[in-house]
């Protein structure tokens, strides 16, 4: 895959050395748009994503809300979030946000990931799983920030949404895009989709009367190629769990970036240690040893001083 | 002052029976079969974990030790194993010494002239060092604390989904401490038994000491054993060899 020019590989979990390819294509950075405000939870998108990765269909768990099922599966990338609110004026709002991976500029998956080409970014963005380097460690799960990577504990490997890199590699939109019958979806470059944001969010504050509308795509982590039009972008949270500010775990980056390397010198100081206690000081022999003969370097013959 | 820390107290039990220790004249018992058996299976299974780890704690420098256990996948799946069994046989280890590992004044006061040890100002230990010296302890604490360190935040990143990713992220970094610190400690342990103290080995391998060993590191055990002046000892022997010369 790395040799085909629109997936050309950016970043490698793990990696010791260069990257081949890196900075060489002339790539823009591909982007998904959710308009929250236009989606009215159809679940299409959900069916075209399990359609169109060949993922089995799954039971749905009606639990007196408009979402199929709690969360997402190892075999189930995209979900439709469903949470009821109030407004600060007291009327109600059903708010629908389409949950997947945001593929972060800077993904806190591949930052935790250990095992070496498990987790690739392209250079147009999208961060993909490469299941057959993967250990099944899960630290991607901890170091990401939504909650996305998912374990399957038979095959103890992690799955997650791909961004249909696929068919975006081929020179397609992904699936979900395809399938959105009311245009709350879009894709193309990061530049075009963050300027469509931006338009739908003004429009929403001086004509639809959503004076927090905004854009949702945090720089805590560089921006994501996943960007949501939000009422409020104020309280992110409302939508289910969309952290305002979400973050890396300091273990994943600061910790083993920086810390690691060092308390392995550490560590390592103690060999060093002990060599040199040897060369220098020597064994500490049993009692009683036998008699000196000569001990070098020699001693300075007494009364030099003077 | 005779202290249950200067004597190691052993009752045979099954696992003893299985072996045999040979203590020839001029030599001491110092470690029983069982003590032997843990020591050796607490340190394959510390190696194995360890060796395991490195692949898993910096794998673009330590990429060469997954494929020895079988690839990455297989590594994760055995290194959590590897530390149970080790933490297991440690636990053995330590219910075997509790007694002679207690902590002693005697050991602050050796702690605090740590230096002197280091740098062989004296031939013969102080006569306050009795089966195990304040180092040797010292390691062993810091071996237990760090045991049950490696259980808690091992357990935490071996079930994610129970626990949750908050304390996975500060489990891990708790793990990579403890591993470092006993990492650094290892050093030490394999030197001063080996190149550092000559004669020190055959204690854990055949299983006895010679008698000048036990009076030049563990004057209060010798005392305690045979019911003879180690310093004493030491000197008749010393004047034994000058007049052979």
């Amino acid at each position: 895959m790395a040799d085909r020019k629109t997936l050309q590989i950016q970043q490698i979990s793990a990696h010791p050395g260069p990257i081949a390819g890196k900075g060489m294509a002339r790539e823009p950075e591909v982007c998904k748009l959710i308009d929250t405000t236009t989606c009215i939870g159809c679940k299409a998108c959900e069916v075209a994503c399990v359609e169109w990765n060949d993922m089995p269909f799954q039971p749905t768990m009606f639990d007196n809300t408009y979402q199929t099922m709690p969360d997402t599966n190892w075999n189930y990338w995209n979900l439709i979030k469903f949470n009821e609110t109030q407004h600060s004026d007291g009327s109600f709002a059903w708010l629908m946000r389409k949950h997947q991976c945001m593929h972060c500029e800077d993904p806190g998956c591949l930052r935790a990931c250990p095992a070496d080409g498990a987790i690739v970014q392209y250079a147009n963005g999208i961060v993909d799983f490469q299941q057959e380097n993967c250990i099944g460690c899960q630290f991607c799960v901890s170091g990401c920030p939504f909650n996305v990577p998912k374990f399957n504990p038979s095959t103890k490997k992690v799955y997650k949404c791909t961004l249909c890199s696929d068919r975006v590699g081929a020179g397609l939109e992904p699936a979900c895009i395809k399938s959105c019958p009311t245009g709350c979806l879009h894709f193309g470059t990061k530049d075009d989709m963050k300027f469509l944001a931006e338009k739908r969010a003004a429009q929403l504050r001086d004509v639809s009367g959503f004076k927090e509308a905004g854009v949702y795509d945090p720089d805590t982590i560089g921006g994501t190629h996943v960007i949501y039009v939000l009422h409020d972008i104020n309280k992110p949270e409302k939508y289910g769990d969309l952290p305002a500010k979400p973050r890396i775990p300091l273990s994943f980056t600061v910790w083993k970036e920086f810390f690691k390397p060092i308390g392995l010198i550490g560590a390592m100081l103690g060999f060093v240690g002990v060599v040199m206690h040897y060369v220098f000081e020597g064994p500490r022999r049993e009692q009683p040893t036998p008699p000196v003969k000569q001990i070098d370097p020699p001693q300075p013959p007494a009364g030099k001083e003077n | 002052m005779a202290t249950s820390a200067n004597r190691f107290e052993h009752r045979t039990n099954a696992i003893d029976r299985l072996g045999r220790t040979v203590v020839y004249e001029g030599e001491m018992l110092r470690h029983p079969v069982y003590t032997r058996f843990l020591h050796w299976m607490t340190g394959i299974f510390f190696f194995l974990a360890l060796l395991s780890g490195f692949g898993i704690y910096l794998p673009w420098i330590f990429r060469f030790f997954t494929p020895i256990f079988g690839g990455g996948a297989m590594t994760r799946l055995l290194h959590p194993w590897f530390g149970l069994v080790f933490v297991i046989f440690f636990a053995l280890q330590a219910l075997n010494w509790w007694n002679v590992m207690r902590w002693t004044p005697d050991d602050t006061s050796w702690m605090k002239r740590m230096k002197a040890y280091i740098s062989h100002e004296e031939d013969m230990e102080p006569d306050t060092v009795g089966f195990f010296n304040a180092g040797q302890k010292l390691q062993f604490w810091e071996i237990f604390i760090g045991c049950i360190a490696y259980v808690i935040t091992g357990v935490i990143m071996w079930f994610p989904e129970i626990f949750g990713r908050g304390l996975v992220a500060i489990s891990y970094v708790i793990h990579d401490i403890s591993a470092l610190i006993m990492l650094f400690g290892i050093f030490f342990h394999i030197y001063l038994s080996t190149f550092g103290e000559p004669g020190t080995i055959q204690a854990m391998t055949r299983g006895t000491v010679s008698r000048a060993w036990a009076w030049t590191h563990h004057p209060a055990w010798y005392k305690e054993v045979t019911g003879r002046d180690p310093y004493k000892d030491m000197e008749a022997e010393r004047q034994r060899i000058e007049r052979a010369d």
